[in-house]
């Protein structure tokens, strides 16, 4: 290796932008995908699926950046932080095929910058702020289970764009629900304080869960991860109270609101600007 | 890497010493004479190749390897703090994925190095005691606030470049995982480097304020990179000995000269002016003439006294202290695991 070889290049060309995980140049996460909606798919609907799915995910990979330098580990820190990374990539490439179906030909960031609180259908759970690790584990969990349940339906979806965007995101969930399972289990298992906060950590997403259920039909498989994780833990499964409104609908906690504002400032502070 | 084509144990592998033990106090009987330890090690050096973890060492090779390694570990970890806070804020959600990957590389490096360091018989849980009590010291590039998004885009270009021109030659060090670890280290700084950049290009070519922002962050961040070297090479008190043993390849003002010589250029491409009234080039040395920073900051900021040097250790510090319950739960749940599994065997 030369000692000056990456630096001297880096004022030339950028013509093997491939070569990179994000390349530079990259601009359309769904390049080479057939993007021809199929006949008999409703694109109204399409995009409101696709939309609330990619809510979910970015609301998500926000709280989990949050983590980054406070996580209780170095292997944490990485982990969470490749979580949020999936979950930013399933954002993107939702928001893309919502704006090449709904017409208006948005792209991404006019998805993730410009909307208000209001018309975020992210489910609450998603929102709620990061707690202790033992909440944030909790919530992976249920989020994670749920999620997966749902996209290995949406791998059959008629879209073929939502369902190749569905059988990438069940690989990545499939780990992400591993993790919050062995973190569950460690720390159901592992000491006193951190069996009690586990359990007051399933204690407080408890009101979040129902929301979940009415929103896709995959109680059955959620509950039994659930019922599989927490056995192994020693914990009690959540209880879920139900809760009025629904993020789906657009009812939010008064905690949405302050993320959306930190996440859109620099956009919205220069909008003319390019990045 | 290559690793060792060449190499050739003279010492039988029974002689070797074990990582833990320190070869000051051993003299049992069939142990080879120190002489002839040290003068095999200084043989190896001489001939280019590599250290390994189980070969023997000087003391004080190891002890400088052990320091410099962790600070080098340390420096990646609070490194993701000043970035880490636009992960949250980036402008759009491609600049968010590859500050979050970025950032998610630093405490990759992280991890890397403290390997390297336990290679050498350190311990990770106690270097970050050493960090978190201020007796083990990181770059002080990280206690300079990053005050706009053009932050990110110049720690990218300056800070990962000085860096690379820092690293790179580590690449060759004499002590092989620290070599190693360089090798992966430098691919994906060079990677961040290219990113930030074309960060500041993209910059560049929209609005005026912008542009503003890129000139201002090259404003703050130039002296404090140039610093990232060390101190001048007539006051660098360590630098011989480890230039003797190879650990380091290229003194503080060699690369430092290096640096500037690289950047002038990027900067009259990308169209920003370097906060130096003194940079030129000159015909005679082949080389740009560039002002002196100011080493009176650099002291105050390496003792303590920089922007954010209270603010960083404190993240660090609260991580560490509220991670410790996690941590007793891990360990307390894998001792748990392992007395049922044995259970479970003799049952």
């Amino acid at each position: 290796m030369s000692d000056d070889h990456v630096y001297l290049t880096l004022a030339e060309g950028h013509e093997d932008d491939t070569r990179w995980a994000y390349g530079t140049g990259f601009e359309d996460p769904l390049h080479g995908v057939d993007t021809a909606v199929p006949e008999g798919v409703d694109v109204r609907e399409l995009a409101r699926v696709c939309v609330a799915l990619a809510d979910d995910a970015l609301v998500s990979a926000q709280r989990l950046a949050e983590w980054t330098t406070r996580a209780p580990e170095l292997e944490e820190e990485v982990a969470l932080a490749n979580i949020g990374l999936d979950l930013l990539g399933q954002a993107r490439l939702l928001y893309s095929r919502a704006g090449q179906v709904d017409g208006t030909g948005r792209d991404e960031d006019a998805y993730a910058y410009v909307r208000d609180a209001d018309d975020f259908r992210n489910v609450r759970l998603a929102e709620l702020p990061n707690g202790d690790f033992a909440f944030s584990i909790v919530r992976l969990l249920v989020l994670s289970s749920w999620r997966l349940a749902h996209f290995a339906r949406l791998v059959d979806h008629p879209d073929p764009v939502l369902a190749a965007i569905a059988a990438k995101g069940v690989k990545e969930l499939t780990y992400h629900r591993q993790y919050a399972a062995d973190w569950s289990v460690r720390l159901g298992d592992g000491t006193e304080e951190s069996h009690r906060r586990m359990r007051k950590a399933l204690e407080l997403v408890g009101p979040y869960v129902g929301e979940l259920f009415t929103a896709y039909d995959v109680r059955d498989e959620v509950v039994d991860v659930l019922r599989q994780v927490t056995e192994a833990a020693g914990l009690p499964m959540p209880v879920y109270r139900p809760l009025p409104g629904a993020g789906r609908a657009g009812d939010h906690t008064e905690h949405l609101a302050p993320l959306l504002a930190e996440l859109q400032s620099v956009a919205r502070a220069l909008p003319e600007a390019t990045w | 890497m290559p690793g060792r084509p060449n190499h050739v144990t003279l010492i039988p592998n029974e002689w070797s010493v074990g990582k833990l033990v320190s070869m000051t106090t051993t003299d049992s009987a069939g142990a080879p004479p120190e002489d002839a330890l040290q003068e095999h090690f200084d043989a190896t050096i001489a001939r280019d190749q590599r250290i390994e973890p189980r070969d023997w060492m000087p003391e004080g090779y190891r002890r400088t390897l052990v320091r410099q390694i962790a600070q080098h570990a340390h420096s990646e970890i609070i490194g993701m703090q000043p970035e880490g806070e636009w992960i949250t804020r980036a402008p759009s959600l491609r600049r968010k994925a590859i500050l979050f990957a970025k950032v998610q590389d630093e405490a990759g490096h992280g991890l890397y190095l403290y390997s390297a360091a336990e290679t050498l018989g350190a311990d990770r849980a106690d270097l970050t005691n050493r960090l978190i009590e201020g007796r083990q010291k990181y770059s002080s590039i990280f206690n300079y606030p990053t005050r706009s998004f053009a932050d990110v885009g110049v720690i990218g270009w300056f800070v990962d470049g000085a860096a690379i021109c820092n690293q790179v030659p580590l690449c060759r060090s004499s002590y092989g995982p620290y070599a190693r670890a360089m090798v992966r280290i430098c691919k994906e700084e060079s990677f961040h480097q290219r990113q930030g950049y074309e960060l500041l290009l993209t910059m560049m070519r929209g609005t005026d304020e912008q542009r503003a922002m890129v000139q201002d962050a090259v404003d703050r961040w130039w002296w404090p990179s140039l610093m990232m070297f060390g101190p001048p090479d007539d006051a660098s008190p360590n630098s011989a000995q480890s230039m003797a043993w190879k650990i380091k390849r290229h003194s503080n003002d060699e690369l430092r000269q290096r640096f500037v010589d690289m950047t002038v250029p990027q900067a009259e491409k990308l169209g920003v002016t370097l906060p130096d009234p003194d940079l030129k080039w000159n015909e005679e040395r082949g080389h740009h003439d560039f002002g002196t920073p100011d080493w009176t900051e650099l002291k105050r900021v390496i003792t303590g006294d920089g922007p954010c040097n209270d603010q960083r250790m404190e993240r660090r510090r609260t991580a560490h202290e509220e991670g410790a319950w996690v941590r007793a739960a891990a360990t307390a749940h894998a001792a748990r695991s392992g007395e049922r599994a044995r259970k479970g065997t003799a049952a």
